[in-house]
C-alpha cells in the first residue's frame, strides 16, 4: 500500500525536512532549513523553548450515544466513567490475554461523547476491534482521522507562543485539560498535553485551518519544526510508552509499568489475564544505563554478565542530548529488575555492560 | 551536494581509503556523514580480523546504527581514539578525520574500489 500524505506534507519538503514512512504515513524525520539542524537541535528547542510536530497522522475515532460509558469502560483498561469531563484520560485496548491492541488518549466531553486518539499505524486495527466488540452497545462509532488534521506545540514557551493566536485565557488549563477554543478566529479543540515532558498543546482541527496554523507559527512566530525523530527521543527521555516498543500484542501493561492506566475495579477485556500477571510477573520494565561504551537499540539482547544467558530485550535506547551517558528501556526478567543490578546487552560482536536504574530520565515540570 | 576528495579510493557502502604501503586508511564520505546526521557514536572493531564487505567498525547518530565495512581485507592495527571520543568531528571533517587503519591481505582488493569519478556517480 502506498504511504499517505497528511495536509501539511508540502510544508515538510518546502522547510527540507527528511522524510520517512511512519505508521502508514509519509512523515518528516527531521529538518534542515534553519542555520543549525538536526534532531538535537529540534530535542532541545522542545526541552528549552518551543517546537512544532505535525502529528495529523494520528487516529481520530468518536463514541457517541447513550451507552458511551459503559461500553467505553469495557473495551479500555481505565475507568472512562468516573473520570472528569474535559479531561484527557490514558488508557489502553487489551486483548483477552491482557496483551495491547493499542494505547490512547481520551477526550471525554460528556458522558454520551468521546473522542479516542489512537496511533496512526493502528487506527484501522482499533476501529475494527472497537465495531467487532460493539455487541449490544447501543453507540455509535465513527473514523474521522482523514477530516481532522492536528498539530503538537511543546515546550516551556509554547504557551507564550499560543497566546498571541487566542484570546482564550490559555493559563487557566490544567495540564491534560481540554476544551474547544477559538484560535486563528477557527473553533479548534485544544488540550494541554503531549508526548514530551513537557508543558505544551495539542490542537486539532479542520485540516485547511490547521494549515493556516501552522504557516502562522513557523512564520511568523518562527517556532521551530521538530521532526518524529525528536518526538521519539523526547517520550523515551520522559519514559512514555510507544506502541510497537514498550508495549505490543506480545506484551502486557502490567509488566510495561502501567498499573495507573488499569481500573482493576470494573470489567473490561483482559482484566482477568491483567490481574494474574500482575500477581505472577516474570519480566518488567526497567531503565537501562551502560556502564561501557555503546548504544543500546530496540531489539538488542540483554544476557546475565556471567553466564551470557538470555535475560531480556531493549525496547527503545538512545545517546540522548544533554545526557554523556547511554540509555535504554527494557523488558528483563523480574530477578534482574532490582536497582544496580549489572547486566550485559549484546551489541555487535560485543557484550556490554549496564546497569538496571529507574525510569526517571528527566523530571517533567508539568503545571498543576 | 556532497564533497569527494581526489586521489581516495571509495566503496559503495561510502568507506573512503588512503593507501599508504601496505596499510590502508579508513574513514567514512561526506555523503555517508550526510546521510547520518549528527554522529554521536564511533567504533572500530581494534585488533579484528576483517575481510573486504564486512563490518570493522560502527557509526551512529542519535537515531541509528550503521555498520562500516571494511574496504579490504586485513587486521585492524590502529582505531582513532581521537574521533572515538568526540564522534562530531566526522560531521565536521569526515575525510581530515579517519577512523581506523587496515594492514591489508590482499592489496589487489583494492581494484573492487571505485575512484573519484566513478563513486561520485552513485552518490546521487
Amino acid at each position: 500500500m502506498e504511504a499517505k500524505k497528511t495536509i501539511l506534507y508540502d510544508r515538510h519538503l518546502k522547510y527540507n525536512a527528511k522524510m520517512v514512512e511512519f505508521g502508514g504515513f509519509l512523515m518528516p524525520i527531521e529538518y534542515n532549513y534553519l542555520s543549525e539542524n538536526g534532531l538535537s537541535f529540534e530535542h532541545m528547542a522542545v526541552r528549552c523553548d518551543c517546537g512544532l510536530f505535525d502529528v495529523s497522522h494520528m487516529g481520530e475515532i468518536y463514541v457517541s450515544g447513550k451507552y458511551t460509558m459503559k461500553y467505553l469502560n469495557y473495551m479500555i483498561t481505565s475507568n472512562i466513567e468516573k473520570a472528569p469531563c474535559n479531561r484527557l484520560t490514558y488508557g489502553l485496548f487489551c486483548m483477552e490475554d491482557g496483551c495491547v491492541v493499542d494505547d490512547l488518549m481520551v477526550y471525554k466531553y460528556t458522558d454520551d461523547y468521546v473522542l479516542l486518539v489512537v496511533n496512526a499505524s493502528n487506527v484501522d486495527k482499533d476501529f475494527e476491534w472497537l465495531i467487532s466488540h460493539k455487541g449490544n452497545f447501543d453507540v455509535k462509532i465513527e473514523n474521522k482521522s482523514a477530516s481532522i488534521g492536528q498539530i503538537a506545540l511543546q515546550g516551556p514557551n509554547a504557551i507564550k507562543v499560543l497566546q498571541n493566536l487566542t484570546k482564550f485565557d490559555l493559563s487557566s488549563f490544567s495540564q491534560m485539560e481540554f476544551k474547544e477554543i477559538e484560535i486563528l478566529n477557527k473553533k479548534m479543540l485544544v488540550s494541554r498535553s503531549g508526548y514530551t515532558g513537557e508543558d505544551g498543546f495539542e490542537i486539532y482541527g479542520k485540516n485547511e485551518d490547521i494549515i493556516d496554523l501552522f504557516d502562522c507559527l513557523v512564520e511568523k512566530y518562527k517556532v521551530r519544526l521538530c521532526g518524529l525523530g525528536c518526538r521519539d527521543t523526547l517520550r523515551f527521555e520522559a519514559s512514555m510508552p510507544l506502541y510497537g516498543h514498550e508495549i505490543s500484542d506480545s506484551i502486557k501493561p502490567v509488566e510495561a509499568c502501567l498499573n495507573y492506566a488499569i481500573a482493576y475495579d470494573k470489567d473490561f477485556i483482559g482484566k482477568d489475564a491483567l490481574l494474574y500477571t500482575k500477581e505472577h510477573l516474570t519480566r518488567k520494565l526497567v531503565g537501562i544505563e551502560l556502564i561501557d561504551r555503546g548504544i543500546a537499540r530496540a531489539g538488542y539482547e540483554l544476557v546475565d554478565i556471567n553466564t551470557n544467558e538470555p535475560i531480556g530485550f531493549i525496547t527503545t535506547g538512545y545517546l540522548i542530548p544533554n545526557h554523556t551517558e547511554a540509555l535504554a528501556l527494557g523488558f528483563v526478567d523480574i530477578k534482574y529488575a532490582k536497582m544496580n543490578t549489572i547486566i550485559g546487552i549484546k551489541i555487535r560482536h560485543n557484550i556490554v555492560k549496564a546497569k538496571i536504574r529507574d525510569r526517571k530520565f528527566m523530571i517533567k515540570k508539568y503545571v498543576k | 551536494m556532497s564533497k569527494i576528495l581526489e586521489g581516495l579510493l571509495y566503496s559503495e557502502t561510502h568507506e573512503w581509503v588512503k593507501v599508504e604501503g601496505n596499510i590502508a586508511t579508513v574513514g567514512v564520505s561526506d555523503y555517508a556523514q550526510e546521510s547520518l546526521g549528527s554522529v554521536v557514536y564511533v567504533e572500530g572493531f581494534q585488533d579484528a580480523d576483517v575481510a573486504q564487505g564486512e563490518e570493522c567498525g560502527a557509526i551512529e547518530s542519535v537515531k541509528a546504527a550503521s555498520d562500516i565495512m571494511a574496504p579490504v581485507s586485513g587486521k585492524v592495527i590502529e582505531v582513532n581514539n581521537e574521533v572515538l571520543d568526540n564522534p562530531e568531528l566526522i560531521n565536521n571533517d569526515p575525510y581530515a578525520n579517519w577512523i581506523l587503519k587496515i594492514e591489508m591481505s590482499d592489496e589487489a582488493e583494492l581494484n573492487n574500489l571505485l575512484d573519484a569519478t566513478k563513486y561520485q556517480s552513485i552518490c546521487k
